[in-house]
């Protein structure tokens, strides 16, 4: 249950895959018929992922990971329009890879505001018209957010920004086929979206750039995708993604509507059959698929080493399986206390998500947090 | 299985702890580690003629501080409670083969806690406490007091 991380890729995608690597596998850049056929791969798989968010085929430049396409928005943007201010905007609450590029950009001296968010996770809308105020010339908000899988309010921070010239930036690499995108609408001017989260292959991510949106480019070489990421063109990868979301536009629908059934009833049984459970993050404004719950008087990766024992794959917000020993900085930012950010658990479900496994969590889950609350020296 | 660097002998403490659980009137007590950082751990000492005739612990924290605390009670008792502040965190990793290095702190708040468990009880009886051990117990107290979380790297 730790779909959020990466999914399996679906095998009805490695079959599309596996001929652009044996037959079609011709560089996109060459001129004969196999550089042109692979080119008018990578064309179409263009056309898919634009056609899913609402926009142009040329608005869409692909890259290699959800990680790159982060990169890129935050300091291509930042770098491009240095002469408009050096301020950015971003949630408290993004994914180290939007984080760390705006630390970076600290570093190199932009002023970087953090907007904070209210205890459900939630975007505090005051505190992003304050940094709007402060003249910031980019916003980065996640629309799905990874570790506690609220959902942002992207159509209203969007039109926020578009009616002061605020370009927006947005990672959909959780919420891409989970929720409804769409860029015109929302007013986005970049968007992420990543191929490994939506049953894809790993090694394939997408940049929506806005037409007229101006960003610098940091890989320079054979000038692929119209100059912006030079790199031989990873096409077995892209036509991948592309199939990816094709099953989702089919599939989409019941397959979330499945997944939330089941999400809603661990939800329930977890806080239902264990004291001193809490869910973090909204359960209204929520990805499908998330469950994220701490565990009074326990730490996380106990209790993931145990489920891990038993067959269960989760992740935990805990320091305890990170380089710093710090605890989940998301956690905190809502407001949640060290130890309730220690003692939580993520589950995250997905296409291969069974009953019996929701029912298997809800059945070995009491006894585990009992054992380990035996052992905790902090009691109920 | 997750690769949680842990060896067999460490998850097999994990699971099955030893000296598990608190002792009523314990002649000695000491409770070390932050739970900003993660872990808390709490040892309680029975102490007969100077000789530490029962252990057990109480631990808030990952796999690794649950398995250390489980090894240090083993290390102690039987020891007197001399010998028992000779132990050091070697001594404990060797028992469970191999720590992460980002783990190495858990066989650190394990030893201090012992320290700071025969320090208790050095004070409960109003003995002098052998050379160093105050000095120590002061060093863990302002070691938990701080804020941020080291690694013990």
């Amino acid at each position: 249950m730790d779909y959020a991380a990466t999914t399996p890729v679906d095998p009805r995608v490695v079959a599309k895959m596996t001929s652009y690597f044996t037959d079609n596998f011709g560089n996109t850049m060459s001129m004969h018929h196999w550089g042109r056929e692979a080119a008018e791969v990578l064309e179409k798989s263009r056309e898919t992922v634009a056609g899913v968010i609402g926009a142009k085929a040329g608005e869409i430049y692909f890259t290699g990971s959800a990680t790159e396409s982060n990169n890129l928005a935050i300091k291509g943007v930042a770098w491009a329009n240095r002469e408009k201010g050096k301020k950015i905007a971003i949630s408290a609450i993004e994914h180290d890879c939007v984080e760390e590029s705006a630390e970076w950009l600290k570093r190199e001296g932009w002023e970087v505001n953090k907007i904070g968010v209210d205890k459900e996770g939630r975007i505090r809308m005051e505190e992003l018209l304050a940094a709007v105020e402060k003249g910031v010339i980019m916003v980065s908000v996640i629309h799905g957010n990874n570790e506690i899988g609220v959902v942002q309010d992207i159509g209203r921070i969007g039109s926020l920004c578009r009616d002061r010239g605020i370009y927006f930036h947005t990672d959909a690499s959780q919420s891409l086929g989970k929720e409804k995108i769409d860029v015109e609408a929302m007013k986005i001017d970049l968007l992420t979206a990543s191929a490994h989260k939506i049953y894809g292959p790993k090694g394939a991510a997408v940049l929506y750039i806005r037409q007229g949106v101006k960003i610098e480019p940091w890989l320079h070489g054979g000038g692929h995708e119209k100059g912006l990421r030079s790199s031989t063109v990873n096409v077995a990868a892209i036509a991948g993604m592309a199939a990816a979301v094709e099953i989702y536009e089919k599939e989409g629908e019941a397959e979330n509507r499945r997944i939330l059934g089941l999400r809603e009833k661990l939800i329930e049984g977890i806080l239902g059959g264990i004291k001193g459970a809490t869910l973090n993050g909204s359960r209204e404004s929520r990805l499908v698929n998330n469950v994220n719950i701490s565990f009074a008087g326990v730490e996380g990766e106990s209790i993931m080493l145990r489920l891990d024992m038993e067959g269960i794959a989760v992740s935990t917000g805990s320091a305890c399986s990170s380089k710093s020993l710090e605890p989940s900085r998301v956690l905190l930012a809502m407001g949640r206390t060290p130890m309730e950010a220690h003692g939580s658990i993520r589950f995250s479900l997905g296409r291969w998500t069974t009953e019996e496994e929701i029912d298997k969590v809800l059945k070995i889950l009491p006894g585990i947090i009992k054992d380990l609350r035996a052992v905790s020296p902090f009691k109920l | 299985m997750i690769n949680s660097g842990y060896s067999e002998k460490l998850l097999k403490h994990f699971r099955n702890p030893h000296n598990l659980g608190k002792i009523d009137s314990a002649d000695g007590v000491g409770q070390v580690g932050n739970p900003v950082c993660g872990d808390v751990m709490k040892l309680y000492l029975k102490v007969k003629e100077g000789k530490i005739e029962e252990v057990k612990f109480e631990t808030y924290g990952c796999a690794a501080a649950i398995a250390t605390s489980s090894v240090i009670t083993d290390l102690a008792k039987g020891r007197t409670v001399e010998e028992a502040l000779k132990i050091t965190k070697d001594e404990v990793i060797r028992e469970l083969d191999y720590l992460p290095p980002i783990k190495i702190h858990c066989s650190l708040l394990a030893i201090d806690a012992l320290a700071m468990a025969v320090g208790g009880y050095f004070e409960k009886r109003g003995l002098k406490k052998p050379d160093g051990l105050g000095e120590r117990m002061e060093m863990i107290r302002k070691k938990d007091a701080v804020k941020g979380c080291e690694t013990g790297e």
